[in-house]
């Protein structure tokens, strides 16, 4: 049997998504990511079922389909390595056991008072030592807990445990009125509060009982400029934090102050540095009125040069490229086997990005534009992927600006955002944010109530590249290989 | 080397002029909030509360709890009387200034301790330890550290070993799995030393005060010694906060 097609912030009803015997189950799942293309968003168990939705960039829709399980299933991992992660979140969240799993353990100890206690991999032998890392790191950075299994310098093996920032925000998210959800979602991963709040919007827009009228033009263009702006913003930080990691510490100085203008122009649009309630459910809070547009074009393009400046002194100097340069390596295969996103894939070449691969998010498709591509997957690449993206993002920005000069409608649509859903369906909403893919999957039960909310940050497919990453590598490059992901340890813990 | 003098040439200085000038804040920015508090119509007032997300509201007598405030604005939606101003000098040494009863203009008007100043006026090391929260707490203290705020100017630095600093700044609500580590921390950093919670997470619980895997805010488990509120707090608020902190300075004295 197929999978259940559909697309992008659209809701489907529970009964709809076919149910398979296992081993169907399995052997499709298997076709559409070994040979489809396609690739896992959600995957989880509920009501009794583990339900899978891929992403098919070729179809530009979802495919979802389940298969019933009790307290435990044979584990997919084996087959499908994309799904390691998942298992292991299903292990500690839903209770049911991925028997035969390579590596069964919790992922944030959400159960247990001992965060981070746990069994590591380890190398036996007298000159193998190992290093232990955090939670508190030393600079200004979440908490997280690294162990490098070294031999002199070189690290045979980095396990990343996560978990610190676990605040229950899925659970949260159900018990919690409609008032604090917004609020919720845009938290989860502070520094992509537009593109969480976008996909949110996404599934309660498809789950409301009356569908939406369509979102003003001014909303969808501002909307998605909300998106850009918080794209360059991050990747500039990102470019001056490698930068700082390497010493060179002119382009870090300007970069960082940079992304302040950036956030900036953030807050121009509406009060806050991180487009805290910028997106409403009618469209978005603030107008960016036509009389303000070439005063901002003109801010925008000062900062343009100032960042274009900032990256050439960087991107020829011999002493920064050869610290990134064939440094924290992830090949090709070894991203797509274990079903990376965003940067860190496109870096090494895996062409994937929901802007282009899905509808129903901004006006990408009214845009001139490309996808970033860069194939050797190491440091230097992640970091020229960010330029080719600030690069393409500028382009939207600036037709952005002009559209808007020629689009008179008001920002909202006077709608009201749903207080009861459509009963037993499902929604699933992807956006591309800076780091990747956020998806946002919304189960509803027989009174229309959310019965669950799943998030899906792009670090939750991302932090054990990182770790592949560091394999081989000397443990001092640990820095700028860890900054050239800049993974968010918030968004995966929840 | 050429290149790199070009470049700085190009980039100017750029350091604000805060504290000398006031920051420059965006329009639709929200300060503290404004209201006349004789004036306030109970009615209008309750429905100001029941739309508040974090019960930063109290429905009964007409003021704002800016510890729990995250400045949605959505209360100023359903009470007109309400205003967000653009004053963001917030911060607070005492748990109780931090309840706003609408009246503008507003001079910080706590006394320093003299001690802080004895001790820490010209130079405060700070150990950041997140706890929990979404992150931009940090990052947005982080950037005190870019050279458009640069606050090495007042003495203030970030310091990675507990061991050299004089104060923990805390982000987040401090969740159940980083209390021990946050103790540890805490724990490691030679006396005198001081709290400071940064963020309404960490001075209420905020967004997550009803989170069954985090506690609200570090006052559970360790006494405070200044509040930066906001969701997160505006550089600017959080760097006036600190500066006023130390003793050294009354910065942007508008009356
Ligand atoms: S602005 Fe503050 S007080 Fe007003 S509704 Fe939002 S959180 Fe509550
Ligand atoms: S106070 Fe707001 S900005 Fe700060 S960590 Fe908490 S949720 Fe994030």
């Amino acid at each position: 049997m197929d999978f259940l097609s559909f697309k992008n912030c659209e809701s489907v009803a529970l009964a709809n998504i076919p149910v398979l015997d296992f081993a169907d189950f399995r052997d499709t799942l298997k076709d559409l990511i070994n040979c489809k293309n396609c690739r896992v968003s959600v995957f989880t168990v509920h009501g009794g079922k583990l339900y899978a939705v891929l992403l098919d960039p070729a179809k530009h829709c979802f495919k979802a389909g389940a298969t019933a399980v009790g307290a435990s299933y044979p584990a997919l991992t084996n087959d499908i390595p994309g799904v390691h992660w998942f298992e292991r979140e299903i292990f500690e969240q839903c209770n049911v056991i991925p028997e035969n799993h390579p590596w069964l353990k919790p992922i944030r100890f959400e159960n247990s008072d001992k965060p981070g206690v746990t069994d590591y991999f380890t190398m036996q032998g007298n000159a193998v030592h190992e290093v232990a890392v955090g939670p508190v790191h030393a600079g200004v950075i979440e908490p997280g807990h690294f162990r490098f299994q070294c031999m002199g310098e070189d690290v045979y093996n980095l396990e990343i445990e996560l978990g610190y920032q676990h605040r229950g925000v899925e659970k949260m998210l159900v018990d919690s009125p409609a008032k604090l959800r917004n609020h919720l979602v845009e938290t989860t991963a502070g520094d992509s509060s537009i593109a969480y709040a976008l996909a949110y919007d996404g599934v309660i827009s498809a789950l409301a009982e009356t569908p939406r009228p369509d979102l003003t033009e001014r909303a969808r263009i501002l909307r998605t400029l909300a998106l850009e702006l918080e794209r360059i913003a991050n990747h500039v930080g990102d470019i001056g934090a490698l930068a700082g990691d390497v010493a060179f510490l002119t382009t870090s100085a300007y970069c960082g102050r940079i992304r302040g203008d950036f956030l900036n122009m953030t807050a121009q649009l509406c009060g806050n540095r991180f487009g805290r309630n910028y997106v409403t459910y009618d469209g978005v809070e603030f107008d960016l009125p036509n009389h303000k547009l070439a005063a901002f074009r003109d801010w925008f393009e000062r900062t343009v040069e100032d960042f274009k400046n900032a990256w050439l002194i960087m991107s020829d100097d011999p002493g920064a490229l050869d610290r990134f340069e064939g440094t924290g390596t992830v090949p090709n295969e070894v991203m797509r086997e274990i079903g990376a996103v965003g940067v860190a894939a496109r870096a090494a070449g895996v062409d994937l990005d929901v802007r282009r691969d899905l509808t129903g998010i901004g006006v990408y498709d009214k845009l001139v534009w490309k996808c970033a591509l860069k194939k050797s997957g190491d440091v230097i690449a992640r970091a020229k992927t960010r330029r080719l993206e600030i690069r393409e993002s500028i382009r939207m920005v600036r037709a952005l600006l002009t559209w808007l000069e020629s689009s008179n409608s008001p920002v909202s649509n006077n709608a009201t955002a749903p207080e009861q859903f459509k009963a037993d369906s499902l929604a699933v909403c992807a956006v591309e944010a800076w780091r990747g893919e956020v998806a946002c999957a919304v189960f509803t039960g027989k009174a229309g109530n959310m019965e669950r909310c799943k998030l899906v940050d792009p670090s939750f497919h991302n932090w054990f590249a990182l770790a592949l990453a560091l394999r081989g590598e000397q443990i001092s490059n640990f820095p700028i290989c860890n900054k050239s992901f800049n993974l968010s340890y918030c968004g995966h813990d929840l | 080397m050429f290149k790199a003098l070009r470049a700085r040439l190009f980039q100017k200085y750029r350091t604000n002029k805060f504290p000398d000038a006031a920051p420059k804040l965006p329009e639709h920015f929200r300060g503290r909030p404004e209201f006349d508090k004789s004036a306030v119509d109970a009615e209008a007032w309750k429905s100001a509360a029941e739309v508040c997300p974090t019960e930063a509201i109290n429905a009964q007598t007409p003021a704002i709890d800016l510890g729990k405030c995250i400045f949605c604005g959505k209360c100023a939606k359903a009470n007109p009387a309400i205003r967000f101003s653009s004053e963001y000098r917030m911060g607070c040494m005492k748990r109780e200034n931090l309840i706003c009863n609408g009246s503008l203009p507003y001079t910080p008007d706590e006394q320093f301790d003299a001690g802080i100043k004895a001790l820490f006026g010209k130079s405060l090391h700070i150990r950041q330890v997140s706890a929990g929260g979404c992150a931009a707490c940090e990052l947005d203290f982080n950037v005190l550290n870019t050279l458009a705020w640069d606050m090495g100017r007042f003495g203030l630095k970030v310091v990675a070993s507990p061991r050299h600093a004089d104060a923990v700044l805390v982000t987040g609500p401090v969740t159940n799995n980083m209390r021990l580590a946050l103790k540890k921390t805490y724990d490691a950093i030679g006396e005198p030393k001081l709290v400071i919670a940064c963020g309404a997470c960490a001075i209420s619980g905020g967004i997550y005060q009803t989170s069954e895997k985090a506690s609200c805010g570090v006052e559970d488990i360790m006494k405070v010694d200044l509040y930066v509120p906001g969701c997160p707090p505006h550089p600017a608020t959080l760097l006036e906060a600190l500066v006023r902190f130390m003793g050294r300075k009354q910065l942007d004295n508008r009356a």
